[in-house]
């Protein structure tokens, strides 16, 4: 056991906090910049992050599920605007059906409660799916059940938005999907590998999303003056903040251990590790943003403040592939306890 | 980045679980029962002589000198057998590795790393707890040894304790952090009384308070350079803070996997609300393996311990504390006569946000020695 990261890992972190350092949105007015997105979508297209999950030259991944969640955690940390979580599943999809890689931007549709991927049944229309993190995609990915066989299908992504989440937005979609030629979920549990996969990257967004709403909590604890004395020199303060820390370094390790086993143990050891670590993950999210809208007093309630897109950063991740209770129920499942639903 | 074993790992992992089917010694759960602490010394030696203990020490005191991880699979393989934890005394081995010259080393270490010789630990006293440095226990320099007088809380183990790591005042003209000194005290001697305390859970053993009255120590015996005793406590507090030194992961683990059993032996007595309790001791308890994992990995790095150890700290206690209530949810406060171990278990949860330093000291070392955060 030896959980450092390789330098070629660390390099991996380090390039994608210097892109989004540098094209990132450092204020709520800069998401209006349509300049500043463009180049970024452009750095993070040439970089080829999103396509760590297609399939290399031997059918598995360019890169593991550890690689994939360094990237979901910086990019989520600098608040990035541009698509990643969508493309990836969609690009893990067509790997697992054994399809060719996709030729233009996709991502994947989910149903309307978002905690499962949209399955379309012998041709009928799906109805309320939602097309996630759609920026820049023309069509999403659905499961499309043919009798006895578990194919993908494709849907076009429309105009019919929703931005909940202010730097990703998602896109209802409707209509029957049609079959992505040669693509068969042949492997009994490939969706929960690709679940575990889903779990994995959620769980590491809430990460970055943690660790960027905490840092943004202590800039303006430290800066922001009453009483003569900066706040953050109040003992109340500190403590939320130290909360808050530690919530999102506790995080670290076991969301870590998630996308590792994403590629390394069996499906249903692989599932049950994503689980725990979204259920820990999601919860303790919520939280960290609450505290960092907190300690920015009335600017943290005003649409200004960055906090709140931390905030709506990470409700989208928990609700994508279910919440924390959710996923405390399917570690139930795996410990074969009382529990509320099927384990996936 | 490999969560997995590496065949030495395994290797290792697999002779642990075969020595553990015949050298389980079935002791009561720890700090719950008085009868528990009877037989850690037996299981302390035993575990040492099994080559298991003292894992990632170094060699010449009695360790194995191994990377810090082995110390996960120990913690994971105990409680997955249901044998009890491994001692907490590595932040005591700490004090004294880091600190004593030579001589202390070789006189001392060996017999706390093979469980022949037992320790506690003087430092709080009624009038300084979270503020240690204002500890008033004296040692008066007298000859060839030092004469000590004051009073120590919290002591654990005390009373079956033959030498005592012992914090004193030895010079009272400079500042209050720079005057204290640290001692290998012997415990059976007149001039030393031991007055137990009885806990909320009711454990007698496991806390007390010790007088100083005349007890005396040979000069020979100082741990460090006279004034080094804050250094010391700062070292030994600092591993006391964390979760991969005290092997708590295992007690955890292990409370959470008999809780388990219980509710699948019976699931139609629970209501969803403690078994969603117990979930969430699940979930944390593997959170804080893992964290611990991360933790020891970095040590591969030659990374030392600085203030991380104050996360360590409030981390293992949340989780102790979760634990704590899912023993209380799941097996009951005994209110209706029956056994009451779970309660006992629940109650000495609330300790862990006091002892090694309380989790509001805690958050005040993350907020200005991590996040940088100005003094108040």
């Amino acid at each position: 056991m030896d959980v450092r990261l390789s330098p070629e890992q660390v390099a991996l972190r380090d390039s994608v906090a210097q892109v989004v350092a540098r094209l990132g949105p450092k204020a709520v007015g800069q998401l209006d910049d349509a300049d500043r997105r463009a180049k970024l979508e452009t750095a993070v297209a040439a970089a080829g992050w999103r396509e760590l999950r297609a399939a290399s030259d031997d059918g598995g991944p360019w890169a593991s599920a550890v690689e994939v969640a360094l990237v979901a955690e910086e990019l989520s940390r600098g608040l990035a605007d541009v698509a990643f979580l969508g493309p990836t599943l969609a690009a893990e999809l067509r790997r697992l059906a054994g399809s060719e890689p996709a030729t233009e931007p996709e991502t994947v549709a989910l149903e309307s409660s978002l905690v499962s991927i949209a399955i379309s049944a012998d041709g009928q229309p799906l109805d309320g799916a939602v097309a996630i993190d759609a920026a820049g995609a023309g069509s999403a990915l659905a499961v499309a059940i043919d009798g006895a066989e578990e194919r993908i299908g494709q849907l076009p992504v429309g105009d019919d938005r929703v931005e909940m989440d202010l730097t990703r937005p998602s896109v209802r979609v409707t209509g029957a999907p049609k079959p992505v030629p040669g693509a068969t979920l042949g492997e009994r549990d490939a969706l929960g590998r690709w679940l575990a996969l889903g779990l994995a990257i959620t769980s590491a967004e809430l990460v970055g999303t943690m660790r960027g709403a905490v840092q943004l909590a202590v800039e303006y604890a430290a800066q922001r003056r009453q009483y003569g004395v900066a706040i953050g020199s109040f003992q109340a303060v500190q403590h939320l903040l130290a909360d808050a820390h530690v919530a999102a370094e506790g995080s670290r390790a076991v969301t870590l251990h998630a996308a590792w086993a994403v590629d390394a143990l069996p499906t249903s050891e692989a599932m049950a590790a994503a689980a725990l670590a979204k259920a820990w993950c999601a919860r303790a999210a919520r939280t960290v943003c609450e505290t960092a809208i907190q300690v920015h007093g009335g600017i943290g309630n005003t649409w200004e403040c960055l906090a709140h897109v931390h905030l709506r950063r990470a409700l989208l991740s928990s609700e994508v592939l279910g919440d924390a209770e959710l996923n405390l129920d399917r570690v139930l499942a795996h410990q074969h306890l009382p529990h509320r639903v099927e384990a996936h | 980045m490999d969560f997995g074993d590496s065949p030495d790992e395994a290797e290792f992992r697999a002779r642990l679980r075969a020595w553990l089917v015949d050298n389980d010694p079935g002791l009561p759960a720890s700090s719950t029962d008085d009868d528990y602490w009877a037989g850690q010394a037996a299981w302390h030696q035993s575990l040492y002589d099994g080559g298991f203990f003292g894992l990632s020490w170094p060699a010449d005191i009695g360790g194995h000198g191994l990377p810090s991880v082995y110390d996960v699979i120990l913690d994971e393989e105990l409680a997955a057998a249901g044998a009890p934890p491994r001692p907490s005394l590595g932040y005591l081995v700490q004090g004294i590795l880091h600190h004593g010259n030579d001589d202390i080393r070789r006189r001392f270490l060996p017999g706390i790393v093979n469980g022949r010789d037992r320790w506690c630990q003087g430092f709080s006293e009624p009038d300084a707890g979270s503020d240690l440095a204002s500890l008033r226990t004296r040692a008066d320099r007298d000859g060839d040894e030092f004469v000590i007088t004051g009073h120590k809380v919290w002591t654990s183990y005390s009373d079956d304790a033959e030498w005592c790591l012992l914090l004193a005042r030895t010079d009272l003209d400079v500042p209050k952090h720079k005057g204290i000194s640290a001692f290998a005290v012997p415990m059976r001697q007149p001039g030393i009384e031991q007055r137990p305390l009885k806990m909320i859970n009711g454990i007698t053993k496991e806390f007390g308070e010790v007088i100083f009255d005349g007890a005396r120590v040979p000069a020979a015996n100082m741990i460090g350079k006279p004034g080094e005793g804050w250094p010391l406590a700062m070292t030994v507090v600092s591993h006391e803070r964390e979760p991969g030194e005290l092997g708590f992961v295992g007690r955890y683990k292990k409370v959470v996997k008999e809780l388990a059993a219980q509710v699948r032996a019976e699931p139609y007595l629970f209501k969803p609300g403690p078994v969603r309790e117990l979930g969430w001791a699940i979930v944390e308890t593997e959170v804080l393996r893992l964290h611990v994992c991360r933790r020891l990995s970095d040590r591969l790095d030659g990374i030392e311990h600085g203030p991380d150890g104050s996360i360590d700290k409030l981390l293992m206690t949340q989780v102790e504390q979760t634990v704590g209530h899912a023993a209380l949810s799941i097996g009951g406060s005994g209110a209706d006569g029956r056994d009451d171990t779970w309660m006992k278990v629940y109650l000495y949860s609330r300790a862990q946000s006091v002892m090694g330093g309380t989790s509001q000291v805690q958050r005040n070392l993350v907020a200005r020695r991590i996040l940088g955060l100005p003094d108040s």
